[in-house]
């Protein structure tokens, strides 16, 4: 793993993007990692563009600045494909995208030649699973395939925690939360 | 015993709020802080804490109660940001000149106009005439041991002044963050129990608070406000040594980030100093000699610890994230210029203004000074004082 791994997500208001990059950070610090997981917070609307990032590390992370040079770049909603996404993203970039576009589709709409593409169709993964289009919680499913960095068992382990934590009052999502993670997880498809 | 969580600053902060358990808390919400006092809220509905809430309609009242419950011999706490601070700055000249021991989480963020709601050191910088003692934080962290810290430090019977604890808005507030937090034991015994020396509630001993004091008097309190001031540096390092004991984490006026050897230092306060130590590691990696130098405490101004940090250097950048509008730089720039003055080192001191109203400190732009200051100490010379960081112009 490189010294520190970062991670850029791209949504828009209301997808979940912000609690995905803190539950996202909050499981894989159970693995004894460091992270950091934080929104770019502008004005908060409906629908606007956002982004949220991570920092993941074997060390304390001592930098506090925005993401610029993501390793991993996570796209919530395939209608902000563009430029800004590619942004500052190396050779090596990992790209999971929310689409029902196949990774060669996405890398013509990106005019990418390098970096590896991820899809799923988390809307339509999480209208069965969980009831409502939230694909927030399936793409951690598939960054948990493309990334390999935390075992799919121990990280399943982890959210359970997590979900059970935060929807004390809600039990009835938890299970559709962890089958949405599940099915991303097995259906999501690479080059 | 510790214990690795994965938290953010407010949630950290309201952590160490609870395990304080104060008398009273009194306070108003306010973007970003308003976490801090809503999950504290809930720790007091759930009974978690034996603490009096008081709902407030401003923050001018909220400082206001805090007063009180303090003046009647209350552990009294508060919280606050931007716009709430400036509403609450008459009372917290009130507060300090009443010597009263109530601490209090800034969550900083910049003042308006224009209507901005992120990070700077504004609302900061407009009390740091106040008789306050300022506390600085790096991370969540940090945020949460100077917050327990911060009560021994106020209640201390040679400081008795009130102490905020200040963090990001947002960078720090509301990022996620792995900290190590104490056990409620552990801090129930380090904060120990509060007994105020005189209080009003005190009917055997009875005192009067907040009386009128003419010329014959009020120049003498306001220089024991500042002997309190000169005694609580020696106080802050002493409650650091016995903090380091219960936590292992290292706590004095201010931090010293690979300065021994140091040719070119940035002093800088709260979450950009850690921006500015991952600069220095990748600088150090190819041979420069840069160090960083935080702050810790802001007021009192520690200007021995400066002097002593930075006595060697060739080259100093400030960088304030807080304006003054004297056309001669920011606030810790005239501070830390005046500390190094007396050296007669020749030590040349340049200043940035940044991340005013939440404008992203990037790594680059720590690079950046140290490039300036790399030219500065090899021509000999500081043309440029006042510098603008990260700007359009």
């Amino acid at each position: 793993m490189k010294k520190v791994l970062e991670v850029r997500w791209h949504a828009r208001g209301g997808q979940g993007a912000k609690t995905a990059a803190l539950m996202l950070a909050e499981s894989i610090a159970e693995m004894g990692k460091y992270v950091q997981g934080f929104p770019e917070y502008g004005p908060e609307r409906m629908g606007a563009p956002i982004l949220a990032f991570n920092r993941i590390s074997d060390n304390p992370i001592h930098i506090h600045s925005n993401v610029i040079n993501p390793d991993i770049v996570i796209v919530l909603d395939p209608t902000l494909l563009g430029p800004k996404v590619t942004q500052g993203v190396g050779d090596d970039g990992i790209y999971i995208v929310n689409t029902t576009k196949t990774p060669q589709q996405v890398r013509e709409i990106l005019k990418i030649s390098s970096g590896k593409i991820y899809t799923v169709d988390a809307n339509q993964i999480s209208l069965d699973t969980i009831g409502r289009v939230i694909p927030n919680t399936p793409l951690m499913g598939a960054f948990v395939k493309a990334t390999q960095l935390i075992p799919y068992d121990k990280f399943m382990e982890n959210m359970k925690a997590e979900l059970n934590k935060k929807f004390k009052k809600k039990p009835e999502v938890i299970e559709g939360n962890l089958k949405a993670i599940e099915r991303a997880y097995q259906e999501v498809k690479s080059e | 015993m510790k214990n690795k969580v994965a938290i953010t600053g407010n949630e950290a902060v309201a952590q160490a709020m609870k395990q304080i358990n104060p008398d009273v808390v009194a306070a108003y919400p306010i973007t970003p802080q308003t976490e801090v006092v809503q999950i504290f809220s809930s720790f007091v509905s759930n009974g978690q804490v034996d603490t009096e809430f008081v709902t407030v309609e401003s923050e001018h009242s909220a400082m206001s109660a805090a007063i009180g419950a303090s003046a009647a011999g209350a552990r009294a706490m508060t919280a606050t940001s931007s716009q709430g601070l400036a509403l609450m700055f008459e009372m917290v000249y009130i507060a300090s000149s009443l010597r009263l021991p109530i601490v209090f989480p800034v969550v900083n963020r910049a003042l308006s106009g224009p209507i901005n709601i992120h990070c700077d050191h504004s609302d900061a910088m407009g009390v740091k005439d106040a008789g306050v003692i300022q506390l600085f934080s790096e991370n969540a962290q940090e945020a949460y041991d100077n917050m327990i810290q911060a009560v021994r430090i106020a209640e201390h019977p040679d400081v008795l002044l009130p102490v905020s604890v200040n963090f990001d808005g947002f960078i720090t507030s509301h990022a996620l963050d792995v900290l190590e937090v104490l056990d409620d034991e552990t801090v129930k015994n380090f904060v120990g129990q509060y007994q105020p020396e005189e209080y009003l509630l005190d009917a055997q001993n009875p005192v009067s608070m907040g009386n009128f004091d003419m010329y014959d008097f009020y120049f003498e309190h306001k220089r024991q406000q500042v002997a309190a001031m000169e005694a609580a540096k020696k106080v802050i390092e002493e409650v650091g040594k016995e903090y380091e004991a219960i936590s292992g984490r290292k706590y004095g006026l201010v931090d010293a980030y690979r300065l021994d050897d140091a040719e070119m230092a940035v002093v800088v306060l709260n979450s950009a100093a850690g921006s500015a130590k991952g600069v220095v590691d990748e600088l150090r990696e190819k041979g420069l000699k840069v160090g960083v130098l935080k702050p810790r405490v802001f007021r009192p101004f520690p200007f021995e610890a400066v002097q002593d940090a930075l006595k060697k250097v060739k080259a100093v950048a400030v960088l304030d994230r807080a304006e003054t509008f004297s056309t001669l730089g920011g606030p810790m720039f005239a501070d830390v210029r005046t500390a190094l003055y007396d050296l007669k080192n020749d030590i040349k001191v340049i200043n940035y203004v940044y991340g005013l109203g939440g404008r992203d400190l990037r790594l680059e732009d720590v690079e950046k000074v140290f490039d300036d200051l790399a030219n500065i100490v090899k021509s000999g010379r500081a043309d440029k004082f006042v510098n603008y960081l990260g700007l359009r112009e």
